[in-house]
């Protein structure tokens, strides 16, 4: 065996070569220096919207280096949600996902805080609203960022016709183009009324009662229109208050005016239903109108967006965040903070809303006057108040303020408009509040 | 001893290669082989995730902690998961009953028409069965539609009142069931039908012969013979029926009030969409008991009449 000593002289000869060898060679960058990043999005169904995200992701890529791969996923048949779980459970896929409302508070261990961009970007675009801070900041630490895309206000889209002659209500009036809602008089009895009125006209309001997200997003609504909680922030169970049964009595009485199927109504019921011409108003972001801008011009030209009627504990309107999401398992997270940053400006948020037509909602405070609601035709303005430009009503979700764990389950089995079916069903107020406290005594177990 | 160390190293090689020899020359090995790669199969796509999802049945709801059997034991004193329970044992029992007479009646039909038109009707009734029930159950979904039924429509033009197909508990209960009836049928019709091909035409003859009327035809004759394939065919079907996840989730995701959710939606829904995955593993692992059940009494009925015979 051939045996060669290296000595200390030698040893320090060779290192000192190739440690000059090294500095001295070129810095090639290569085409994608900064890593990939692999990003899971809701995927629009706006024609062309995808493509808008995808050009602003592709411009940031291109001036940062970085190799991103875009996977836009369907939240039909509850792919995202899929998706969602899956990878939470192995721990690997892709480094940032779409979240709506609940999903971020689901996960709030395996995903990166986002302070450091979230709290410099509020002070630049306005702080986001009160629901936003409540489904995405857990114990002080921000989960996500706000997401433009898929952002939505589910509140009244009425027929302007239909509701000035069977309700004697002008929308346009009430909420016009360029000026604060004169909306003083729109409030629960006005809409009730409206609601006979336009169920003797056979135009009732379409306002589905099932489980899924449309129904408990507008049952919530009214509930928190009488402040009535079902379990408090604590995580005390309310049900059985004064509040909870103002809201239910209001909420039957309401149904009487409702189609006889809404119990069985899903998320494209609505849409159907003001799209038919049938309904004289829904509860929805402009996705309806959008469908009858295409399917039924004639019912799109009198559709109008406006505001929530205003309840004994103020106005509140149905909505849902989306988030933009990091897992802790991404080995890139400070690209996709990076990228987010890119995402939340002023400018990639007006072209995100441009493309969507006026459908995303930024929940950034400033971000409220882009030009495209003013713009947006037929009629003109239709959805000049959907971003709540003046903040005359409160944007909420169901279930809140309760824990999320415990309120996300009440939300997604529909607690609020099941109590509202079981109720006007014939079943005794009383009855239905302790099938309501014993259905959420089971979401309570940790 | 002495003997092994006489014949060496070389002599135990020999023998230990012969030996694998004969081991691989055995039908039970090569069968074995034959089989390994669909055992690696069940195990990996079987085996596995039904292993882990009685880990994940027996963990807390933020998957943090062992909990034995809690999560079965929160079940039992919950009255929705009670209404689940009996939604689903009504919806698979109905389910299969239907499907079993429909296919009865409609198999033989199928079998008295003459031969040469035979397989165009025999396509023709597949074609429930063959289409993807998520596409066709969307299908149905548009007749039963709340407000643009189209079987209303129909209805209307008769004077007759609109049904609530998918609004009121009796309406909805009725259509899940009339669906999966619609899209199973075929499969025990295509059963029915080979098992009455099976059928001695002697035996038919005999009866014949001796006076019997059809039905004691078929009470005494073809019923006894396809026994074993209508007990096989139901508890499949059972089986099916009871996992069934498309038909209910398409057509009323469980409402009006929870009363059309059978375990697997009621399970996706605590699971999945409230993010209680141990609660949604224990909901979709309380079919294995009554399946288990189902299964043990079949086939016991079925080995019982095969020693018989």
């Amino acid at each position: 065996m051939v045996s060669r000593k290296v000595s200390r002289r030698r040893f320090v000869a060779g290192t000192t070569a190739v440690s000059t060898a090294l500095v001295a060679a070129p810095f090639v960058r290569g085409a994608y220096a900064a890593g990939k990043l692999t990003l899971g999005l809701w995927d629009h169904w706006v024609p062309g919207a995808n493509k808008t995200s995808e050009a602003l992701i592709r411009e940031w890529a291109d001036k940062e280096k970085v190799e991103v791969t875009i996977d836009y996923i369907t939240s039909q048949g509850n792919k995202l949600l899929l998706t969602i779980a899956a990878e939470a459970q192995a721990k690997s896929g892709h480094d940032m996902l779409s979240m709506a409302h609940w999903l971020p508070a689901r996960y709030p261990d395996q995903l990166v805080a986002m302070n450091d961009i979230v709290e410099p970007l509020i002070k630049q675009n306005g702080a986001p609203n009160g629901t936003v801070e409540y489904l995405g900041k857990v114990n002080g630490k921000w989960l996500g960022v706000p997401c433009t895309i898929g952002s939505q206000i589910k509140g009244p889209c009425s027929r302007i016709d239909l509701m000035k002659q069977h309700a004697g209500i002008d929308v346009q009036a009430m909420y016009p183009v360029g000026a604060p809602p004169k909306a003083d008089g729109w409030t629960l009895d006005a809409f009730l009324k409206a609601a006979e009125a336009c169920q003797k006209a056979n135009h009732p309001f379409g306002i589905g009662l099932g489980t899924t997200s449309d129904s408990v997003d507008t049952a919530g609504a009214f509930f928190h229109s009488f402040g009535a909680e079902l379990v408090n922030a604590k995580g005390d169970i309310t049900v059985k208050s004064d509040n909870v049964r103002k809201a239910l009595d209001y909420c039957k009485r309401l149904t009487g005016f409702l189609p006889e199927d809404a119990p069985s109504w899903d998320d494209a019921s609505n849409n159907k239903w003001l799209v038919s011409g049938r309904g004289a108003l829904i509860m929805n972001p402009p996705s309806a109108w959008a469908v009858a801008k295409r399917d039924a011009p004639k019912v799109a030209e009198q559709c109008w967006s406006h505001g929530f009627p205003s309840g004994p504990a103020g106005r509140f309107a149905p909505y849902i965040p989306f988030f933009w999401n990091v897992w802790t398992f991404s080995k890139n997270a400070s690209a996709a903070k990076s990228l987010l940053v890119h995402l939340s400006s002023r400018t990639s948020a007006e072209k995100l809303v441009v493309a969507s037509g006026g459908y995303d909602l930024p929940a950034w405070e400033k971000f409220t006057d882009f030009k495209t609601w003013a713009e947006e035709a037929p009629p003109k303005g239709t959805l000049y108040h959907y971003p709540n430009p003046y903040n005359h009503q409160k944007l909420s979700i169901a279930a809140s303020p309760a824990p999320h764990k415990i309120a996300e389950q009440i939300y997604t089995q529909g607690i609020m408009p099941q109590m509202i079916v079981r109720h006007h069903k014939g079943e005794a107020m009383e009855k239905t509040l302790d099938w309501a406290s014993r259905e959420i005594e089971g979401f309570m177990r940790n | 001893m002495a003997d092994i160390a006489a014949r060496g190293p070389a002599a135990v090689t020999g023998d230990s290669r012969s030996g694998l020899h004969k081991l691989m020359q055995r039908k039970s090995t090569i069968a074995f082989l034959m089989a390994l790669p669909l055992i690696v199969l069940i195990l990996s796509l079987v085996a596995y995730p039904a292993g882990y999802a009685i880990y994940l049945a027996m963990l807390n709801k933020g998957m943090t902690r062992f909990v034995g059997l809690g999560n079965f034991d929160f079940l039992f004193g919950r009255e929705t998961f009670w209404m689940v329970v009996y939604q689903s044992c009504l919806f698979a029992i109905t389910a299969v009953i239907f499907k079993a007479i429909i296919g009865f009646v409609v198999a033989h039909f199928v079998h008295n028409i003459p031969s040469k038109g035979q397989r165009k009707w025999r396509g023709m009734l597949l074609v429930p069965w063959v289409i993807p029930p998520a596409m066709s159950t969307l299908a149905w979904l548009w007749l039963f539609d709340p407000s643009y039924s189209a079987f209303n429509w129909i209805l209307a033009n008769f004077g007759i009142d609109r049904v609530p197909w998918l609004g009121e508990t009796g309406w909805a209960r009725f259509s899940v069931i009339l669906v999966n009836v619609w899209i199973g049928a075929p499969f025990f019709m295509i059963m029915y039908l080979a098992a009455l091909k099976s059928v001695p035409e002697q035996l038919y003859e005999a009866a014949s012969i001796d006076g019997a009327t059809w039905w004691q035809r078929i009470w005494y004759v073809t019923l006894p013979m396809m026994r074993n394939i209508i007990a096989i065919t139901a508890l499949f079907s059972l089986i099916v029926t009871f996992a069934n996840f498309d038909i209910v989730r398409v057509l009323t995701k469980g409402d009006p009030l929870n009363t059309t959710h059978v375990f697997a939606t009621w399970a996706f829904r605590v699971g999945i969409e409230s993010g209680d995955i141990p609660l949604g593993s224990a909901v979709s692992l309380f079919m294995v008991p009554i399946l288990a059940v189902a299964a043990t009494f079949i086939l016991r009925d079925i080995s019982k009449r095969g020693s018989e015979v």
